[in-house]
């Protein structure tokens, strides 16, 4: 029998989420909707009569306390009703409350044939089902992933997706070049005609026609997300030639450092560095930029999910101790109207991608602890989202190798038909109709998966199950095995594999991109213990095959072979492109006489710049101490919500040794010079960590570029320029490089025109603190102190926070100065030796924001005097020495006990004693001319620096 | 004198096991972790520990809502035992998704009743979301053997689902009026409050932690597991003279009272 459980909240009770959609209508000038009734719908069936459902329902549905039940036979539930919507997941979309569901009524000795889950949305009389249906599609579904009826009052019962026919299919590849591309084109391939024709040629000279999952695989091979073709190209910049542009620039900066803490780089998962005696430290950040744009939620959820794999896959496998996200969205006050079509509005998809990564790293008890959002129009049809993970890995589990004979043992989620084609889909341009187009691109995450995923695979690394492991992401089965396979060869039988659903053809489980599933190499002799191991703790678990020494890829499926690759081709048979880069300065933009708003309302602005203002309402939703190993939380100071530099932890629990993370990214500077970009944004992580205790010459950082269209000249000119920053500041600094990863074709096109990202460069950085107990924090401490700032100031105020929010743009960004690998160093040496109560770097927003944040956290007055300031032009202006973003500053505070140690330690480097803490709770500048031009209570200024994002985010509920 | 034994409960989704068995050794017991999985097919495991702890994370998802399925689990698979063990004078402690579990389960009403809660119960934070803040908690001790006299307490919280609400006033006054109102979320005078964010979900009262009509039972929403470092506190480097860790006070004080 099917029953239909109908849970609502008790009259007197609020429903949160019925409350959150109420809020959110106001947005879509819809409040007349309100009231929204919400009910939460169960489908069940098994054998099941009237007593044992309420049973059921009652021990496992209801909160009496808060929640009434109703209970129906499904076919009696009422059926239609004109003011309501029913919302559910799409067949073969994962639904992980079902297993859960399962699993407990077993407890209770019921067994459920059918289960189905839902929520139905009721709305005011006068709601028109149209409205209903614009309600449903902005706040209540998305289209991609659920069922949407409106009107109907009844959850659907389950259909099974459509099969595909499942046979052997052979793509003969025309002479005809057109009809040749054309084949790319229609089977989504995204590959070029040069590496078309390069195919069939090599099936020329085999006599044969390949088959589609043979293009297939070779497609997401040879696919940019996994290939990097474009850094990978011979590049003519401007009529010099580039000859493989990453390994003239990333790549090269590590390999002339040769820092011995490296252990492994580029060549894994994610980078390795070693950390104690007993681990070492790996770090990847990944994009999970196109998925994120047309489902925000499970976009950036399985973006974080994705990454976390990458840990787990790197050596024999990273346990994650700390994430981080980086977002970049357009305006989030923009009007509906003056966005282009088809785009999700800035504000739902900033809220999205944080509801995403919260549910996901909250879930797999990692804490999320550093991060930051960026702001600008032109992210808006195309936003960005970075997620990164720290692991703590074995120094005896950092190597791995597959065997002939090993099985290819596959564990964790099914597979399903979501995210086919993810890989190809990142390497193309997105435009009005993506959403519906590539809708099979979106990956849907269950957390818990990855989490017992987890579980078991640090169990079994520990008991040495298996010599080989790597993550299914972009791609799938068919980039996994083909990477583990690369230099042995493997054969695969995919009948063998778990699916979600009935019906997929072969190449679909082939490239499937379904969450949470990691591939090992089993010996034989440990192939129980590991299969054993996973049905202990509920991980489905199977054999599809095994690694073989045939260097060929052999694929079968129901009895016949589809595949019979050579690997050498596949992975090295991808012709190199020759591509064009030019770059131009842009024009100056003259600035003469002009002249800001004064520095008392400026700071106001700047503060209140969402790019500054306290990212409070979002760090808070993460769990940040989970783990138990967090020492500088992101939020710190008298009230936790000053914003700190960096995130320290101690990952080994009993050990005071540690870590910091910090984040650079500005994306305004690259409009201005790329090169100087990327010299800024290394610069900048650094002072992150270095803020807070790491050590400069233990630190090893990570590039993320997310690019436009790299086959227009321009944006692989920028790019060019960008990686040769990279390389000069990486140098200079003595920073290597351990891993990276780029997303292009970051556009969106519509009707009038493309829209092209603003050029980011996400730069993280990872530093070992040798005592945590040593960390500094931003915050200022007390009464009396000295102020000093660590730095030379410059009139650099080229696409600073100060000139962008008077829509000017200005020409001189700031430039990494060759001795600021000294600075770093001294700063360190300062925390090291305890002279440093709080240390504060200054960066969007240059000193002026820097010495409030420090105030307002630490609840401290302070006085500092801008004629104390070390300029390198004397003749620089109030506003230009508050204001400028000039690199490898800090703002340090220090008792006057240790002044002198102080000094003399810092005698080399540009230093100025410029102000002191003072008893009065005000943040006081004093001007060149001596006279106060800021003397504010620092709770006005706290305020809005807690408040502005937040009132946005919140809809004024802190106003 | 050999250390007493605890058992840490894992189920999938379980991410706090790590640091309350940490917290737990370093009070001077002897800790395993056992899967829920092998917990179901051998239930009288539980027999060789004096304690057994439910720590924090998001069993099977929070699916239906926060700690249900695993609440149906102690329920109707593991009561039996679990009952035993307070019988001989044992200890139970749910940390957060361990207390959701814990109240759910019907546990934490008292070691007589079989009956899923419906006394009390767990429901969406206020504000809506999750949330990862300090809180200033008022202790009461007289009855939890977890709790030493009645203090004041700083530590951490993270959940979604946190609000404590009772069925009626009388039984919220019950539970005042026989010292199981354990924790109270407090305000800077140090006074019980529903105001955010002293008050991080809006519970009614301020209730952040009960205990069971004998003690031995401690269901909470705050993390003692990790304020167990100085160097955990948001402030503490405002102040490095610091060595006192309130969440690590608890672990002392359960250990204290395990009979090995």
């Amino acid at each position: 029998m099917l029953w239909q459980f109908e849970i609502c909240a008790r009259s007197g009770q609020v429903d949160p989420y019925a409350h959150e959609i109420e809020r959110d209508l106001a947005w879509l000038e819809l409040e007349k909707a309100a009231p929204v009734e919400l009910t939460r719908l169960y489908l069940l069936g098994g054998k099941l009569d009237k007593k044992k459902a309420m049973a059921l329902g009652t021990a496992l549905l209801v909160d009496p306390i808060v929640q009434k039940m109703t209970v129906a036979k499904h076919s009696e539930a009422p059926e239609s009703d004109a003011r309501v919507v029913t919302v559910c997941r799409k067949a073969g979309v994962t639904a992980p409350e079902e297993e859960s569901l399962r699993r407990a009524a077993k407890r209770m000795d019921i067994e459920l044939d059918e289960i189905r889950t839902g929520y139905r949305f009721r709305f005011s009389e006068t709601t028109t089902t149209e409205e209903i249906e614009r309600i449903s599609q902005a706040l209540l579904a998305n289209g991609v992933v659920d069922d949407i009826q409106v009107g109907s009052a009844r959850l659907p019962a389950h259909k099974t997706p459509a099969g595909t026919k499942n046979e052997r299919t052979e793509i003969p590849l025309p002479e005809d070049d057109d009809e040749l591309l054309a084949i790319s084109v229609n089977l989504g391939l995204a590959l070029n005609l040069v590496e078309m024709q390069t195919i069939r040629g090599h099936f020329f000279e085999l006599e044969r026609n390949p088959t589609d999952i043979e293009l297939e695989t070779l497609a997401q091979t040879w696919s940019e997300h996994c290939k990097h073709k474009t850094f990978g190209a011979v590049i003519d910049f401007n009529g010099k030639t580039i000859d493989n542009l990453i390994k003239q620039t990333i790549f090269k900066a590590t390999k002339d450092l040769d820092r011995d803490f490296c252990v492994s780089v580029f060549t894994d998962n994610a980078g390795i560095v070693r950390f104690d005696d007993q681990y070492n430290l790996c770090f990847k950040v990944e994009t999970h930029n196109h998925p994120s744009a047309i489902e925000p939620y499970g976009g950036a959820g399985t973006g974080l999910g994705g990454v976390l794999r990458d840990i787990l896959g790197t050596g024999l496998g990273g346990k994650p101790v700390a994430n981080v996200d980086v977002f970049c969205v357009g305006d989030l006050e923009a009007q509906r109207e003056d966005l282009p079509m088809g785009v999700i509005h800035p504000l739902r998809v900033l809220k999205g991608v944080v509801a995403g990564v919260r549910d996901y790293g909250n879930r797999m008890g990692i804490p999320t602890v550093a991060g930051g959002v960026c702001f600008d129009p032109r992210y808006t049809g195309n936003p960005l989202v970075y997620a990164g993970s720290v692991g703590l890995i074995p120094v005896n589990r950092c190597e791995k190798e597959a065997h002939p004979g090993d099985k290819i043992v596959v564990f964790g989620g099914r597979t399903g038909r979501d995210g086919i084609h993810g890989a190809t889909f990142s390497s193309m341009e997105l435009h009005e109709e993506s959403e519906s187009v590539d809708g099979g691109a979106v990956q849907i995450g269950d957390a818990i998966t990855e989490k017992r995923a987890m579980d078991v695979l640090i169990q079994a690394r520990d008991r040495g199950l298996y010599r080989d492991v790597t993550d299914c992401g972009a791609g799938g089965f068919s980039s996994a095995i083909g990477e583990m396979a690369e230099k042995i060869g493997a054969r695969v039988d995919l009948d063998t594999a778990p699916l979600k659903y009935p019906g997929l053809s072969y190449h679909e489980i082939w490239i499937s991109e379904a969450q949470e599933r990691m591939v090992v190499a089993c010996p034989p002799e440990n192939l129980d213990d590991m299969l054993a191991l996973c049905a202990s703790e509920d991980v489905e678990a199977f054999v599809l095959g095994e690694f073989t020494d045939t260097k060929r890829l052999e694929i079968m499926f129901e009895g016949q072979q589809v595949a019979d690759l050579d690997l050498e081709f596949l992975h090295d048979g991808l012709p190199r492109p020759t591509m064009k880069a030019t770059w131009t300065a842009p024009r100056r933009q003259n600035l003469r006489g002009f002249r800001g708003p004064g520095c008392h309302e400026t700071i106001r602005t700047l503060l209140a710049d969402p790019n500054t203002a306290s990212k409070e309402w979002i760090i808070r939703q993460y769990d940040h101490e989970v783990q138990s190993t967090s020492c500088v939380k992101p939020l710190v100071g008298v009230g936790s919500d000053g914003p700190s530099d960096g995130a320290v932890h101690a990952p080994v629990l009993g050990s005071n040794k540690g870590f910091a993370i910090g984040m650079g990214v500005n994306p305004f500077y690259g409009d201005i010079d790329p090169y100087h970009m990327a010299q800024a944004v290394i610069d900048e992580a650094l002072r992150n960590v270095v803020s807070v205790g790491g050590d400069p010459d233990q630190t090893s950082i990570l590039d993320n570029f997310s690019w436009g269209n790299t086959n227009k000249p321009d944006r692989l000119g920028a790019l060019v320029r960008a990686s040769q920053g990279c390389y000069d500041a990486a140098m200079s600094l003595g920073l290597p490089f351990i891993s990276g990863k780029d997303s292009l074709n970051n556009e969106y096109a519509t009707k009038d025109g493309t829209i092209v990202i603003p050029h980011t460069l996400l730069i993280s950085a990872l530093s070992i603190v040798e005592d945590v107990t040593k960390s500094v924090t931003m915050d200022l401490k007390e009464a009396g102190s000295n102020l000093y700032l660590i730095g030379m100031t410059d009139a650099e105020l080229g696409a600073s926070s100060y000139l962008r929010n008077l829509d000017l743009r200005g020409n001189e960004v700031p430039k990494l100065h060759p001795r600021a690998i000294e600075i770093h160093r001294l700063v360190h040496q300062a925390i090291q030796d305890e002279l440093l109560l709080s240390c504060h770097d200054c960066s969007e927003g240059g000193l002026g924001v820097a010495a409030a944040e420090a105030a307002f956290a630490g609840d401290q007055g302070l006085e500092i005097d801008l004629a104390r300031v070390i300029t390198r032009d004397t003749r620089m202006r109030d506003d230009e020495i508050l204001f400028s973003e000039s690199l490898t500053r800090f703002l340090v505070e220090v008792n006057p006990s240790n002044a002198a140690r102080f000094e003399a330690l810092m005698e080399t480097v540009p230093c100025a004693a410029i102000g002191r803490t003072i008893e009065l709770g005000h943040f006081q500048v004093r001007g060149i001319s001596g006279l106060h031009i800021i003397d504010d209570p620092l709770k006005e200024l706290r305020d809005i620096h807690k408040y502005s994002l937040t009132e946005i985010l919140e809809g004024n509920e802190h106003a | 004198m050999p250390n007493a034994k605890v058992l840490v409960l894992r189920a999938a989704g379980v991410n706090c096991n790590e640091e309350t068995a940490y917290a737990f050794e370093v009070a001077g017991a002897e800790t395993k972790q056992i899967h829920i999985n092998q917990l179901l097919e051998n239930p009288n495991l539980v027999d060789e520990f004096a304690a057994v702890a439910l720590p924090g994370g998001f069993s099977y998802g929070d699916d239906i809502s926060a700690g249900r399925v695993l609440a149906v689990e102690l329920d109707t698979r593991l009561g039996d035992v679990l009952r035993q063990l307070l019988q001989r004078g044992g200890l139970i402690l749910g940390i957060c998704n361990g207390f959701q579990a814990l109240i759910k389960s019907g546990l934490l009403t008292g070691p007589e009743s079989k009956e899923i809660s419906n006394s009390a119960t767990l429901v969406e934070n206020e504000c809506h979301h999750y949330v990862d803040r300090w809180v200033t908690l008022k202790a009461n001790g007289k009855k939890s053997l977890f709790v030493d006299g009645d203090g004041t307490l700083e530590l951490p919280i993270a959940h979604a689902e946190g609000k404590f609400v009772a069925a009626d006033d009388g039984s919220l006054d019950s539970l005042f009026a026989a010292d199981r109102v354990v924790f109270q979320y407090t305000d800077q005078t140090g006074s019980e409050t529903t105001e955010f964010p002293a008050n991080p979900n809006g519970s009614q009262r301020g209730v952040a932690g009960i205990c069971d009509e004998t003690g031995q039972v401690l269901g909470l929403m705050p993390h003692p597991e990790r304020f167990i470092f100085p160097w955990q506190h948001p402030q503490w480097t405002r102040d490095k003279s610091r060595t006192n860790c309130d969440g690590m006070s608890i672990f002392h004080h359960a250990v204290k009272n395990l009979k090995a």
